[in-house]
């Protein structure tokens, strides 16, 4: 039992926060967007993947002219890549969802799964179906912190997830913007008679939303050095159950629910092995759906987004 | 407070009973025309065409392709049911085929029980797969439902990787052809002077088979108590559950119904190939079968078999084409749901050259006692307001805004949340 | 505000069906429903009038089973039915309309109204399947009792049409069909002359005391007053969730709390 807690049990804990902050990343687009409009976008996964796949053409064409990439250049990449993928879910729902704004609510989400298929067999057709190498991997020390391995690049991630979330935060807290976000969230009709520019807010919650999800493609390809053209599917499935184990539609509950389902996912891989960790993950999916479907701070937090 | 003594027991009380109809109503179309009857007759042409076929051509190509069209098309059948007739979005439906193929599967090359013996327990397995998968999650909004069954559908594919009953990774080999009382298709037959191996004897004598039942099956389902239930569920959930339907068993035999559809086809999947994987139950054949029912026209008998066989047989048909398949279906959904989201054969869609009913004759008010006497009154109440309109005092039945406001919150509190 | 239940068994025509007791239902901070009771007994008609938000669809959707009431009882027969689902409800005998109406948008008339039969109608999953001579026998009877009962609310139209493709008042009047062919005893009308014209309207007056004379009892939602005041026997009155009055329809319309909730402090139309 000792043995467990020194050797263990900080490796687990902090896996799963690792984790469980891209996990966060990507949820909070789906919970954004699933707070303003209602709509599950199967769609959010698949920009995760967009973002890696853009950093990685962007980064390609980096290293071939500077013969190397740095950290810098990584985050200049990671800002285009958000810019370029945020503009790319903005895109989305002008084309794909705005028209079914008041269709039944099964059209839309059938739409949300071929757009979903769309983006991914759009990139398999360009980058073919074979995983492509990421060109660039942050490297650097691992040291033993309370028996975990921590390495540096972890630790960079972290901090950059850390940064994103925050300014979210504070521009949905402060912002006129992010005030009529929340508006929109808690009531549509009411908000467009108040003179809120109801479209705009939500091509701007698509935009914020798929920003964050191509950050977190970009980190997701650093890290793990290998991207393919399905690796959205998993990943937005997992975000999907982060926001629902925080309560959909609440953001401090999508960041929330993401570590959560990070420590939940690395203690369950450690006591059932790894090949059942999807299974255990959409099990804990299911139980919570059918236990508390308003998750951990649905009901308690009033002030929904 | 009340006091139960007072009220009666509602079992004293009578019901009303339905009156009799007043009117004769024209009689149905009739003759090779009718929209009903041709319909039926093309169904039975198409079947008999399809029985016919293997004594025009044998080649061991086109019957495979077509067995396994046909599979599919009966996959999309039961899943019609799901989202055509319940309404209910099911992204993980290749798992109820994968039940159905694994447990055939293990049962024939584990117990040796010959393929048809198997079907009893597909039926079964699916059955139980149905409610244990459908339980908990058909109280569910219907978009949560989306991704817990894509989830559920996910579950079972990396179940059967990881158990060693279902032969993990690699699956299962040597699933036997069907055998019907000792005599094996594998040992082929002679008829009428010409060969036909297993692969045809198993296309004539159970593809089509089970094809053909499976489509009047559930076309029958469709239109008894079951399907008017189901697609009321469908169209409003409330004003179902006023009519003293409950939404869940609805929702749940719907589930369960498309369960053992997939099933059995999952079953004839497994002779079919002989060999079953896990990699032929990933998330894309869910979505291919939820495009070939919505390219079709959900809740369309014609429509979706159309469908099926599109989606399955476009890759056969344009060669040079396959590699794109995906990516156009994926924007195919999207432009049919935007701009003819009933799909290629919408559910009430009648062929043009098809007899129409004439037009209702519209009724004289004046044979109808009551509405006769209704429209005196109505006169007489028009000329009384005419009269009196000098003096107005109609009752305002609105109120200011504020309070207007207070209704929209409180009185449908539903609108908030739920309503699409 | 009425705590007991007013003596209004002088006026009943049969047996007592409906007793709705301190009836409350909160949303949140505010109270749609505020300790309403009335009776309804069998063949009678009531009508629950009050200015918008005054929470008439509230305690309509509380006794229904569609809300949850967070006070009070709802007892149907001898039955405490507070805490019910709302098909086991109709099962039971009580049946309801929509405000805005909510017909099965694709399915046609004729299968609008059938699909009301459901819980009576005896054919399982074999006999659907194989149609059996129990299937037909069962949906010959099922279709003839869904003519009777549209030719009984006088439509006039193409049964085999889908709703969509009706006017107004003839989906106004399939859903009163549809509500009286699951076989009320008690039959909940919201609304019901909502967007009907004067014609249309007589007629639905005519209808609502057919469907009494049957001896179903009526709860009615309606706006317009010329309409409650002829059909109704008795009146209860609601603003803001409370009950203000309950009477004849002379007695409301001479009830001072009455005229100042409608005419009150602001003037309106």
């Amino acid at each position: 039992m000792t043995e467990f807690f020194s050797d263990q049990l900080f490796q687990l804990i902090w896996n799963g926060l690792f984790v469980g902050s891209f996990y966060a990343l990507v949820a909070l687009g789906y919970s954004m967007v699933y707070g303003i409009i209602k709509l599950l976008n199967f769609a959010h996964g698949d920009i995760y993947m967009l973002g890696s796949f853009i950093a990685f053409v962007i980064l390609g064409g980096a290293v071939g002219l500077f013969g190397v990439a740095s950290l810098p250049i990584l985050l200049i990449v990671l800002l285009i890549t958000m810019l370029l993928t945020g503009a790319f879910g903005v895109l989305i729902e002008k084309v794909a969802y705005r028209p079914l704004r008041s269709s039944p609510r099964l059209a839309v989400l059938i739409t949300a799964v071929g757009v979903s298929f769309t983006i991914e067999y759009g990139v398999r057709q360009i980058f073919g179906a074979d995983p492509q190498v990421f060109p660039f991997r942050l490297s650097g020390e691992a040291f033993n912190f309370l028996g975990a391995r921590i390495s540096t690049p972890q630790i960079v991630l972290m901090v950059i997830a850390g940064l994103l979330m925050w300014v979210l935060q504070s521009y949905i807290m402060r912002s006129r913007e992010g005030r009529a976000m929340r508006a929109i969230a808690l009531d549509p009709r009411a908000s467009l008679l108040m003179g809120v520019n109801v479209d705009r807010v939500i091509s701007r919650t698509f935009f914020i939303g798929s920003a964050l999800a191509g950050a977190a493609g970009v980190m997701a390809g650093t890290y793990y050095g290998s991207i393919d053209f399905l690796m959205g599917f998993t990943i937005g499935l997992k975000a999907f159950t982060a926001a629902v184990i925080g309560g959909i539609g609440n953001m401090q509950g999508a960041m929330l629910g993401g570590l959560v389902l990070g420590l939940l996912e690395s203690f369950g891989t450690f006591a059932l092995g790894g090949e059942w960790r999807d299974v255990f993950t959409f099990g804990c999916l299911i139980l919570f759906l059918s236990i508390r479907p308003t998750g951990i701070l649905g009901s308690r937090v009033v002030e929904r987004m | 407070m009340a006091d139960k003594n007072l009220l009666p027991r509602l079992d004293r009380l009578t019901r009303i009973t339905a009156p009799q109809p007043l009117f004769s109503r024209p009689r149905p179309l009739s003759g090779l025309l009718a929209p009903q009857r041709f319909m039926g007759l093309l169904g039975l042409a198409l079947f008999i065409g399809a029985l016919v076929l293997p004594f025009i051509t044998a080649s061991p190509y086109i019957i495979s392709i077509l067995t396994s069209a046909f599979i599919y098309v009966m996959i999309a059948m039961g899943l019609n049911v799901v989202v055509g007739y319940a309404g209910l979005l099911d992204l993980g439906y290749i798992a109820f085929v994968a039940v159905g193929a694994y447990t055939s599967g293990i049962l024939s090359t584990t117990l040796g029980f010959t393929m048809l013996e198997t079907i009893p327990f597909v039926v079964l397995a699916c059955i139980l797969a149905g409610i244990v998968i459908g339980g908990p999650t058909l109280r569910l909004r219907s978009d949560y439902l989306a991704i817990v069954t894509l989830g559920f559908g996910e579950i079972i594919r990396i179940t059967a990787t990881n158990l060693s009953i279902t032969g993990g990774a690699s699956g299962i080999h040597g699933i036997p052809t069907w055998s019907f009382f000792g005599w094996s298709f594998a040992d082929g037959a002679d008829l009428f002077g010409i060969h036909f191996n297993a692969k045809i004897l198993f296309y004539f004598f159970v593809v089509i088979v089970a094809l053909g039942l499976a489509t009047v099956g559930a076309a029958r389902l469709a239109n008894g108590k079951l399907g008017r239930a189901w697609k009321s569920v469908r169209d409003d959930e409330d004003a179902s559950e006023a009519m003293g339907i409950n939404g869940y068993t609805a929702k749940l035999s719907a589930y369960i119904i498309g369960a053992v559809w997939g099933g059995v086809a999952g079953s004839l999947l497994a002779t079919h190939l002989s060999a079953i994987s896990p990699p032929s139950f990933e998330f894309l054949y869910s979505a291919l079968i939820l495009m070939a029912v919505v390219l079709g026209g959900m809740g369309s008998t014609p429509g979706v078999i159309i469908g099926a066989l599109f989606v399955s047989l476009a890759p056969e048909l344009l060669r040079e084409f396959s590699e794109w398949r995906y990516l156009l279906f994926g924007v195919l959904l999207v432009v049919v749901m935007i701009f003819r989201p009933a799909g290629l054969w919408p559910a009430n869609f009648v062929l043009p050259f098809l007899k129409r009913r004439p037009a209702a004759e519209p009724v004289s008010t004046t044979n109808i006692p009551w509405a006769q006497q209704a429209k005196e009154e109505a006169e007489a109440e028009q000329e009384e307001i005419e009269r009196m309109s000098a003096v107005t005092s109609t009752v305002p039945d609105s109120i200011p805004d504020a309070v207007a406001g207070v209704n929209a919150i409180s009185d449908n509190p539903a609108d908030q949340e739920e309503n699409r | 505000m009425t705590d007991t239940v007013a003596p209004a068994t002088a006026t009943a025509r049969g047996e007592l069906l409906l007793r709705v007791s301190g009836l409350a239902v909160q949303f949140g901070g505010i109270r749609a429903v505020d300790g309403l009771s009335f009776d309804v007994h069998e063949g009678e008609i009531v009508s629950v009038i009050g200015p918008n938000g005054a929470g008439k669809t509230s305690a309509f959707n509380c006794i229904t089973g569609f809300y949850r009431p967070t006070g009070g009882t709802v007892h149907f027969g001898g039955d405490d039915i507070t805490r019910i689902r709302p098909s086991t409800i109709t099962k039971r005998g009580m049946s309801r309309t929509f405000q805005n109406l909510r017909l099965f948008r694709d399915m046609s008339v004729l299968d609008n109204v059938k699909t009301a039969m459901h819980s009576r109608l005896r054919e399982n999953v074999f006999d659907q399947l194989l149609h059996t001579p129990r299937y037909k026998r069962a949906e010959a009877q099922c279709t003839q009792d869904a003519r009777g009962w549209l030719d009984f609310v006088g439509f006039r139209g193409d049964e085999e049409l889908f709703v969509t493709q009706l006017p107004y008042g003839e989906q106004r009047r399939v859903e009163i069909a549809r509500a009286l062919a699951t076989q009320p005893r008690l039959l909940l009308l919201d609304e019901p002359g909502a967007g009907l014209n004067h014609q249309e309207k007589a007629e639905l007056m005519a209808l609502i005391r057919r469907i009494r004379d049957l001896g179903v009892g009526i709860v009615l939602i309606e706006h317009d007053m010329g309409l409650v005041m002829e059909v109704s026997e008795r009146i209860v009155v609601l603003n803001f969730g409370k009950e203000i009055a309950d009477g004849s329809p002379a007695e409301i319309k001479a009830n001072p709390a009455v005229i100042e909730a409608y005419l009150g402090a602001e003037e309106d139309e």
